[in-house]
C-alpha cells in the first residue's frame, strides 16, 4: 500500500531466499560454487565502488600525499584542509544558496500540480486520458539537450536569462511528468472505497479526499518530492546555459567549473564533489527502495 | 408531455454529470500548461528556428531570416556532421551493448549469491546510482590524470605497459574508452536493479522444469528466463539508447568545457554551433536531427511502457 511494487517484492525477496536455499541442499558441490559466486560479488562492489572510494579519500588526504607518484591507499594523515578551501573558495555559499532556492521552488510548484494530474488520472475516466497519459511518458524522453536553444531564445526575449525563475520553471517541466507518473501509482493504490466509507459517515468529497487520500499518500508525496530533489540538484546543462554570472549559478555549474578556473587541484575539488553529493546520497538511500519496483511492477505474470 | 413529468427527476443526475467530467480536466490544466509551455512550445519553436539563418545579429533583434531547408542542406553536405553522426551511433552502440551485458551477468549473479553478499553488492549498485553525474566526471578526471592518476599507476604495476605520464585524451579512440568506461559505469546500476527485480518476478518451477527436462544454465536462460524478460530488456534497451545518444556531461565536463572536434557527438555539436559559433538555426537543425532519431526509439518505449504498465483507473 505504501508503494508500487514494495510488498510484491518482499515476496519476491523472499521466494527468491527458498529456492537459492533449495538450491544449495540438493548440491553439494553448490557449497563451494556459492563461496566463488560470493567472492565475485566482493570483488564487483569493490570495482563499482573505488571510484567513490577514492573520492572521499582524497578528500581527507593533505596536498604531499595526494600528488604522489605512488598513490597512498588510505588517508592517514587525516585533514579537513581540503573541505575548509573549497567552503571558503569565491561563490560556494551563494551557489549553495542558489540550488536550495531552485529546489525549493520547483518542488512546491511541481508537487501541488503533479499531486492534482495524478488524483485526476487515477480517479477518474475521462476523454483524453490516454493521451495524456501518453503525453507524460513521451515527454519524459525528449532530451533536455535538444531543448536548450529555443528554452534560451525564449528566455531572452523575456530578459529572464542569467536568473533563477527560468530555471526554475525548466526545472518543473522537466521532473513534472515523472512526479504525475509516479504520484498516479500511489493513488492508485489507495482503495476508492475508504473514500466513499468517509462520505458515508458525512465527509464532503473534499473533506475525505483531505482526511483519507492525502495522509495516505503521503509518503508518496515524500519520495517522489526527494526524487524531484535529486533531478534538480544534479542538473548541469540547463543552469549552465542560462545562468552565465557566477553568483547566480547553482552547485553542480560552480563544481564543474572548479578545474578549469583554477587548474587541477584535486584535494579541494574533491572535497567539494563530497559535499555536493552527499545530500543526494543520503535522500536516495531513504528513497531507493520506492524506484526499484516501480517500474517494473506487474510486468511479468509469475 | 412525458418528457415534462419526467424531467424533474432527471434534472439533478444531468445536472450532476458535467461536474465529475470538468473535474479531471481542472486536476490535469496545470500539469498540460507547464508541459506545453516549457516543453512543447520549445520543441515547435526548435523546429522553426532550424529553418532560420539565426545569428549573433538575429539574436540582438529578437528575429531570425527564413531560409527553408538550407540549414538541414548545410547540414547534411557537412563531412564533420556525418563523421559526428557516425560517432555517436557507433559510441551509442558501445555504452548500450556494454551495459546491457555487464547488468545481465551482475543481475544473474545477484540471484546466486548469499544474503549478506548480496546486500553488499545492492548498496554497492545504489551507492554509485545515487552520486550526481557532474560528481562522478570529476572523481573519473582525477583518477585518469596523466600525471598522478591513480589508473596510470595502476595499468603500470600490473605490467600491462608504460603509463607513466600516458594522457588518454590524446587519442580520441582511447579517450572515448575511457567516456565508455564512465557512462556504462554510471547505467550499471539503474539497468542490473531492474532487470534483478524482472528476474525475482520468473518463477522459478519453470527453470527447475527446464533443468529437469536437461537443460544447462545456458538453455535456461536463452530460452526461459529471457523470453519472459523481454518486455523489461525493451525498456531499458530503449531508455539507455536514449540517454547514451544524447550524452552531453560527461564529455563535455571531462574535457574542461573544450571538447576538440574529435570529442564531437551530436549534442556537444548541436550546442558547440549555438552557443559556440552562434549559429542558432544550424544548432536547431542538428538537435532536430537528434530528437528525430530519438523519436522512434521514443515509440517503442512509450509502447512498451503502456503494455507494462497498468493504467486503468481505480475508479471511473
Amino acid at each position: 500500500m505504501i508503494a508500487p511494487g514494495t510488498t510484491q517484492q518482499g515476496i519476491r525477496l523472499a521466494r527468491a531466499e527458498t529456492a537459492a536455499g533449495a538450491r544449495v541442499g540438493i548440491n553439494l558441490r553448490a557449497r563451494s560454487g556459492q563461496v566463488l559466486f560470493d567472492a565475485l560479488g566482493v570483488a564487483i562492489s569493490a570495482v563499482m565502488l573505488f571510484p567513490i572510494y577514492w573520492m572521499v579519500a582524497t578528500a581527507f588526504k593533505p596536498g604531499r600525499d595526494i600528488l604522489t607518484l605512488e598513490p597512498k591507499w588510505i588517508p592517514s594523515p587525516f585533514t579537513l584542509q581540503n573541505f575548509q578551501d573549497a567552503i571558503s573558495r569565491p561563490f560556494f555559499l551563494e551557489d549553495v544558496k542558489n540550488s536550495l532556492l531552485v529546489v525549493g521552488a520547483m518542488l512546491a510548484i511541481s508537487l501541488a500540480a503533479a499531486f492534482l494530474a495524478a488524483v485526476g488520472v487515477a480517479r477518474f475516466g475521462f476523454k483524453g486520458r490516454t493521451g495524456f497519459i501518453i503525453m507524460i511518458i513521451g515527454v519524459q524522453m525528449v532530451p533536455l539537450n535538444a531543448l536548450i536553444i529555443p528554452l534560451y531564445l525564449m528566455l531572452d526575449k523575456l530578459g529572464q536569462t542569467d536568473a533563477l525563475p527560468g530555471v526554475i520553471a525548466v526545472y518543473v517541466a522537466v521532473v513534472l511528468p515523472f512526479m504525475v507518473w509516479t504520484l498516479r501509482g500511489f493513488v492508485a493504490n489507495i482503495p476508492v472505497e475508504l473514500e466513499e466509507a468517509a462520505m458515508l459517515d458525512g465527509c464532503t468529497r473534499l473533506g475525505a479526499f483531505l482526511r483519507i487520500t492525502l495522509p495516505l499518500v503521503g509518503p508518496g508525496l515524500v519520495a517522489t518530492a526527494v526524487f524531484g530533489f535529486i533531478q534538480a540538484w544534479n542538473e548541469y546543462i540547463i543552469a549552465y546555459v542560462l545562468l552565465s554570472s557566477p553568483g547566480n549559478q547553482t552547485l553542480t555549474v560552480w563544481l564543474a567549473s572548479f578545474t578549469t578556473n583554477h587548474g587541477p587541484e584535486w584535494g579541494p575539488l574533491m572535497a567539494a564533489a563530497t559535499l555536493t553529493g552527499l545530500p543526494v546520497v543520503a535522500f536516495f538511500l531513504i528513497v531507493q527502495r520506492y524506484l526499484a519496483g516501480g517500474l517494473t511492477a506487474g510486468s511479468v505474470k509469475g | 408531455m412525458a418528457a415534462t413529468i419526467a424531467a424533474p427527476d432527471l434534472e439533478p443526475a444531468l445536472r450532476r454529470r458535467p461536474r465529475p467530467n470538468l473535474l479531471p480536466y481542472a486536476l490535469i490544466s496545470p500539469s498540460v500548461a507547464v508541459i506545453a509551455g516549457v516543453l512543447a512550445f520549445p520543441l515547435g519553436m526548435l523546429v522553426w528556428l532550424s529553418l532560420q539563418h539565426y545569428g549573433l545579429r538575429e539574436l540582438i533583434a529578437h528575429q531570425g531570416d527564413w531560409v527553408g531547408l538550407n540549414n538541414y542542406r548545410a547540414i547534411l553536405g557537412d563531412a564533420l556532421f556525418r563523421q559526428v553522426l557516425v560517432r555517436s551511433i557507433l559510441f551509442t552502440l558501445a555504452c548500450v551493448a556494454l551495459t546491457l551485458v555487464f547488468s545481465t551477468l551482475i543481475a544473474l549473479l545477484l540471484l546466486r549469491l548469499s544474503r549478506p553478499i548480496r546486500i553488499v553488492l545492492m548498496s554497492a549498485l545504489v551507492f554509485v546510482w545515487a552520486t550526481p553525474v557532474i560528481v562522478t566526471v570529476d572523481i573519473w578526471q582525477w583518477m585518469f590524470d596523466y600525471e598522478f592518476g591513480v589508473i596510470n599507476y595502476l595499468l603500470t604495476r600490473l605490467h600491462l605497459g608504460n603509463f607513466v605520464h600516458h594522457n588518454w585524451f590524446d587519442n580520441p579512440l582511447q579517450g572515448f574508452s575511457v567516456i565508455v568506461l564512465i557512462v556504462v559505469w554510471g547505467a550499471i546500476p539503474f539497468v542490473t536493479i531492474t532487470l534483478f527485480a524482472g528476474l525475482l518476478q520468473v518463477p522459478s518451477d519453470l527453470i527447475d522444469a527446464a533443468k529437469v527436462d536437461g537443460a544447462n544454465s545456458w538453455q535456461a536462460f536463452r530460452f526461459v528466463t529471457a523470453p519472459i524478460l523481454k518486455p523489461i530488456f525493451l525498456i531499458v534497451l530503449c531508455l539507455s539508447t536514449i540517454w547514451d545518444f544524447g550524452v552531453f556531461n560527461q564529455i563535455y565536463v571531462l574535457l574542461n568545457q573544450r571538447p576538440s572536434s574529435d570529442y564531437y557527438t551530436m549534442a556537444i555539436y548541436s550546442y558547440r554551433e549555438s552557443f559556440g559559433v552562434t549559429q542558432y538555426g544550424l544548432g536547431a537543425a542538428i538537435a532536430v536531427l537528434l530528437v528525430l532519431v530519438l523519436v522512434v526509439v521514443t515509440f517503442f518505449y512509450v509502447r512498451q511502457t503502456l503494455e507494462v504498465g497498468e493504467i486503468a483507473p481505480t475508479a471511473a
